[in-house]
């Protein structure tokens, strides 16, 4: 027996009339939800990433010497040069306030290696204290060895991605080139996802010792008793002289102001991406319509309604849409670690971890916004399409 | 109940078109009834006003002036007429049409061409006859097969399938033959002609062919807009030109 055909099906089949017009459609729509989905990712994706960076951070509360607080949050994230030091003394006065719980000073020094990239570059050390760093360093695990044997010795803790950058394992020297100090490597860190992976360790004292900083850091990291209040702490610190107070809720914001205009941009992008795709998509459909002109008009004279033609057209718009969306949201996740490794590459600061998360709802929302975009691109056609007279496409028969 | 005496009933028909300031006359006083079961075809020279006749009787063009009644129901009468939606009812449950080029959906197969009114409707017609019908009209074995691969006169019996699924009362035929040789177009005129016998099928059929014609009961002859001759036509051939 016959099966009954719907205007559904019809629609779908119409799209492989013109399979390369309809293909290159999709697949234009397809960049667009990519672009759309990448970009939704990334702004959960990267401040998911940042938060899980500042939790890892062991405290929430960092003084540092006056100055850029862009530089502050920097310090605090990625280690910087250029830094401005504090007397070591200020960790009495941070001590004094009862909230305070622990405390960690650091010195952050950098010098220049030649041998590093293509024109060389900066190689970052961070001297820890071994007595109270470990402490609210919890959650770092040692590969190989472990922390230093004495506050002086010259030795250095590697983080997984500064151990495979240098090729370094427990026993290996390392070597300052400025300075032309050799430190042995005591301890290789494993992966932690955090900015500690990247990072050389070193003993707070050695390092003061060694690039004539004696009695100065450049922050001071502080733990904060749980049942503290942070912000009144933040206020209490703030009359010390000559000191920065970096919260992290602060740090997250700098960062986040940071990224903001990176974001306008890629969205301008995406939006634009979008608008060609919705033209692209008019374009398609009405030539669609054009084409079949006179088809059109002989549906109509068996007795569909203009609704009935308007629906058919608009279901192949939305066809072609939600076949876009699949491809993008395929694109997505497919290409998601090349997406991660361009924004890295386009961003100033980026937090370790997975920059564009996206998950289910997020295709589900680009699925939605893509579908919204076809049911108005094929408004106009539809309404070309449902508006043709049979009498006319029927005249036109013999030009 | 009484029997139904005319299934079409045209008065006073006038198609007046404007192209700028100048009027054509294309129908002129036309007057015409139609009786269930009737073949007719209409022949004339071009221009005559044969396509703009049988557009007006399939309620695809309003006349200038005039009255229409289809199945006893007025479609105009003078200025006043159905609105566009009552007509688009009136012409699927009315009539069935095949035109001149066959305008198949290529992308469908030749049973989904058929059933392509029901996408858009459920009335009066069903499905299940489309096998049926596909197989009177000799495409039994192409129900699976798309356009591209059918011949001329295979597409031209698809298309009258297409108009005859839905069990329409009239058929209008435009010059269903003029994109076939004499051939394709003798097996069309026999397939009008065996609808019309075995179905009781009413055809208005327009048409340049003299064969095709004199298939039908009653042919009407138009010239400029107005019917000229009515009745049987014994020949249509084209008279020895005077040595």
């Amino acid at each position: 027996m016959a099966r009954r055909i719907n205007v559904y099906q019809v629609a779908a089949k119409n799209l492989f009339r013109k399979k390369t017009r309809s293909a290159l459609t999709v697949l234009g729509i397809g960049l667009s939800a990519w672009v759309l989905l990448s970009l939704l990712g990334f702004n959960r994706g990267y401040e998911a990433a940042l938060n899980k960076d500042i939790d890892n951070m062991g405290f929430q509360v960092l003084v540092a010497a006056k100055g850029c607080p862009y530089e502050a949050a920097t310090l605090m994230l990625k280690g910087g040069t250029g830094l401005r030091y504090m007397n070591e003394s200020v960790i009495r006065d941070i001590l004094r306030h009862p909230e305070v719980e622990k405390v960690t000073p650091m010195l952050m020094q950098a010098v220049f290696d030649p041998n590093k990239g293509e024109s060389g570059g900066l190689s970052a050390y961070l001297g820890v204290d071994p007595a109270t760093f470990p402490a609210l360093k919890s959650y770092l695990k040692f590969k190989q060895g472990g922390w230093f044997t004495d506050t002086q010795a010259h030795e250095a803790v590697l983080g997984y991605e500064a151990a495979e950058l240098e090729q370094r394992e427990v026993g290996d020297m390392i070597l300052i080139l400025d300075k032309n100090i050799e430190l042995r490597v005591a301890g290789v860190l494993t992966r932690s996802g955090t900015q500690d992976d990247g990072t050389i360790f070193v003993p707070l004292r050695m390092l003061q010792k060694e690039f004539g900083q004696e009695g100065r850091v450049t922050a001071v990291g502080i733990k904060v008793d749980r049942r503290a209040d942070i912000t009144a702490l933040e206020n209490k610190l703030y009359d010390l002289p000559d000191v920065q107070v970096v919260s992290m809720a602060q740090v997250k914001q700098t960062i986040m102001s940071l990224v903001s205009t990176a974001k306008v941009m890629v969205l301008s992008i995406a939006l634009i991406a979008i608008l060609i795709a919705m033209l692209g998509v008019v374009n398609t459909i009405l030539m669609s319509v054009i084409e079949r002109y006179r088809e059109i008009g002989i549906i109509k004279s068996m007795g569909a309604m203009p609704w009935d033609v308007f629906r058919m057209i608009w279901t192949e718009t939305v066809i072609l849409c939600l076949l876009g969306g699949g491809v993008g949201i395929g694109f997505s996740v497919v290409l998601s670690k090349a997406t991660d490794v361009l924004i890295r590459r386009l961003l100033p600061y980026t937090p370790t971890g997975s920059l564009v998360a996206v998950d289910s709802g997020l295709a589900f929302l680009t699925i939605a916004v893509i579908l919204v975009i076809g049911l108005v691109s094929g408004v106009y056609p539809a309404w070309r399409a449902s508006r043709v007279r049979p009498l006319e496409s029927i005249r036109s028969e013999g030009e | 109940m009484s029997r139904q005496t005319s299934v079409l009933e045209a008065k006073n028909l006038t198609k007046i078109y404007r192209r700028g300031s100048e009027e054509i006359l294309a129908l002129d006083d036309v007057s015409l009834v139609v009786r269930p079961g009737e073949f007719l075809s209409f022949v004339g020279p071009s221009g005559s006003g044969k396509t703009t006749l049988i557009n007006i009787l399939g309620c695809l063009d309003n006349a200038s002036s005039g009255r229409l009644k289809v199945s006893g129901r007025t479609i105009f009468d003078g200025r006043k007429g159905l609105s566009e939606s009552e007509l688009t009812r009136i012409r699927r449950q009315v009539f069935g049409y095949i035109f001149q080029k066959f305008y198949l959906v290529p992308t469908l197969t030749v049973e989904e061409n058929v059933l392509l009114p029901f996408a858009f409707f459920k009335k009066p017609g069903s499905p299940a006859g489309v096998l049926g019908l596909l197989e009177s009209l000799g495409l039994e074995k192409r129900t699976r097969h798309r356009p591209a691969e059918l011949s001329g006169g295979e597409m031209q019996r698809v298309a009258i399938a297409r108009a005859l699924v839905n069990k329409p009362e009239i058929l209008l035929a435009d010059e269903p033959t003029g994109n076939l040789d004499s051939k394709r177009s003798e097996e069309i005129g026999h397939v009008l002609k065996s609808l019309n016998r075995k179905e009781g099928l009413t055809i208005l059929l327009v048409t340049h062919n003299p064969v095709l014609a004199r298939m039908a009961q009653r042919t009407i002859t138009l010239r400029d807009g107005r019917i000229s001759s009515c009745g049987k036509v014994r020949s249509l051939s084209p008279r020895p030109v005077a040595k």
